[in-house]
């Protein structure tokens, strides 16, 4: 089983990054499910959600401790969150980020997602769209296909700089 | 496609078209009220959809369409579910096959908007069928087959699908949906109002008829055994899926069985492989249908039950309820309460330290 946590602000679309993930890796004929935390959060404040993916069906609804992969959306939770938290030796991180932080013991990935929703200006209510754009950086690590990113992008979203969005991030992140 | 527990409800009840539906919105069924109401404004449902000002006025409204002979659902949780006591009482009695999900959450306070099974538990004596789901496609399959049973001329009685709150109603699976086809002929209310043929409705009743009426409902309650099964059967031949009364998991060879509802009864799976693994032949029941009881039989097996709810003074009550249909001693865990985190290792945990006949509170006290 792979464990993904993702780590955003209210309102930026981390929990909708979580459904897209495990849509597009049922999509890949794999099991998934996803779920947010639930706690006294709101707009702006830290939040985490989670995406499980195995071959077999998930039965566990605990939440997750020891992720495999940490997605940060928004940098600026660093300051206040650990998000390196519980992550397993030798874990993957994908940062939202024009710069690489130095992560010793981690596979750290680094991509400009709000630069890449600016340039496509895809933004909803003066905030830039990192959700689906995200996926593309997934595909590039391996996590989904590339065919079933744009597939569970085309399923929730009609807007096509969606998809134009991911396919930059998949294009821009170097692994 | 990807649901949430909740969104599957609520796209059954699309499929089913109540003709009525009265609800008021509380976290964390909310999805489902929102979702249905949504299916009303956009013409994909024609349902009549009240926007009720309570809980009890949503259960009144269902109960006064029902009557008619209407279709109606409903749903809510916890304090929302507290609040319709006195109606639910009042459609059980009256006959109604009203379908209500119900999302479990803790009683307040302390003010808490987790899962728990309390609120419904509290409700078991009203005369509604129960039945407990554990995952979005079961929430799905079970609110279709709800509606088919409530509705059989053999119970007409309402029936409760209750989902873990949050664990379940906001997680997001995957979801097949079925074609229902004529799997859920229209209703036939024998007792629907008809103005050309007035009768008396809710008249003072004396002992004699109000005790034949008590047992009505307890006939109807063991005769809908029957229906579940043969409903259950009939959706697995139609649409390759089927749930029993509870579902087993290695429990054939296993020298113990843990006992649960809800989401827990999933994740007390993964315990049962952790558990095989060192040696230990475990199983899992996770009970389905609380309201009918199953009978069910351990023989020599250990049990270890959780709880997800309590009775003050007196215990768990799906583990007193397996004391008292059984007649075997148990380990009763008291876990889960107001959401609190348990994972498969907490359950493995459970087994390999069970004290048979001792009850604990998980995280609170030792063995007591």
């Amino acid at each position: 089983m792979f464990e993904v946590r993702i780590h955003s602000r209210g309102g930026q679309g981390g929990v909708t990054a979580a459904r897209l993930l495990a849509l597009a890796a049922i999509r890949d004929r794999k099991y998934a499910s996803a779920f947010p935390f639930y706690g006294a959060e709101r707009r702006g404040a830290p939040v985490v959600s989670f995406v499980r993916i195995d071959d077999k069906p998930i039965k566990v609804y605990s939440q997750i401790r020891e992720p495999d992969l940490v997605i940060v959306l928004d940098s600026s939770v660093m300051d206040v969150v650990d998000v390196l938290h519980g992550l397993k030796k030798g874990g993957t991180v994908v940062i939202n980020s024009a710069h690489k932080p130095n992560f010793p013991g981690y596979k750290t990935y680094n991509v400009d997602l709000t630069d890449i929703a600016l340039k496509a200006n895809l933004v909803v209510a003066g905030s830039p769209i990192l959700n689906t754009p995200v996926l593309g950086a997934l595909a590039k690590l391996g996590l989904i296909t590339a065919a079933s990113a744009k597939k569970a992008i085309a399923e929730m979203f009609t807007d096509e700089r969606n998809i134009k969005a991911a396919d930059a991030a998949f294009q821009e992140m170097v692994i | 496609m990807v649901s949430t527990g909740n969104k599957a409800v609520a796209i059954a009840v699309k499929q089913v078209k109540p003709e009525v539906i009265a609800a008021y919105p509380i976290t964390p069924q909310t999805e489902i009220v929102e979702q249905i109401a949504e299916y009303v404004t956009t013409g994909e449902l024609k349902s009549r959809y009240i926007p009720v000002e309570s809980e009890h006025s949503a259960m009144a409204a269902c109960i006064g369409a029902s009557i008619t002979g209407a279709r109606t659902f409903t749903a809510t949780s916890s304090h929302g579910l507290l609040y319709m006591h006195e109606m639910t009482n009042w459609a059980a009695g009256a006959r109604v096959p009203i379908v209500m999900a119900n999302v479990n959450r803790a009683l307040g306070p302390g003010w808490n908007i987790w899962a728990e099974h309390t609120d419904s538990i509290q409700e078991r004596d009203t005369g509604w069928l129960q039945v407990y789901v554990s995952t979005v496609q079961e929430a799905y399959d079970t609110t279709l087959m709800a509606f088919r049973i409530a509705e059989h001329d053999d119970v007409l009685l309402p029936v409760m699908v209750n989902l873990d709150g949050f664990a379940l109603s906001h997680i997001m699976q995957s979801l097949e949906t079925i074609d229902l086809g004529d799997f859920i002929p229209p209703l036939h209310l024998p007792h629907a109002i008809d103005p050309k043929n007035p009768m008396g409705y809710g008249t003072l009743t004396g002992p004699d008829e109000y005790f034949k009426f008590r047992w009505e409902i307890e006939r109807s309650m063991r005769d809908s055994m029957k229906i579940i099964q043969a409903t259950e059967k009939e959706y697995a031949e139609r649409f390759g899926r089927t749930y029993g009364f509870t579902e087993d998991y290695r429990c054939d060879d296993a020298k113990v069985v843990i006992v649960s509802m809800g989401t827990l009864g999933k994740e007390a799976e993964v315990s049962v492989d952790v558990l095989r693994k060192e040696g230990i032949k475990a199983g899992s029941m996770r009970l389905r249908w609380f309201r009918p009881f199953p009978k069910l039989d351990f023989g020599s097996k250990d049990v270890v039950v959780i709880d997800r709810d309590y009775s003050f003074g007196f215990g768990g009550v799906l583990a007193n309820s397996i004391r008292a249909k059984c007649g075997i001693p148990v380990y009763s865990v008291i876990a889960g309460l107001g959401g609190q985190e348990v994972t498969y290792d907490d359950i493995a945990g459970f087994v390999r330290d069970r004290r048979i006949g001792d009850e604990l509170w998980f995280g609170v006290e030792p063995n007591v």
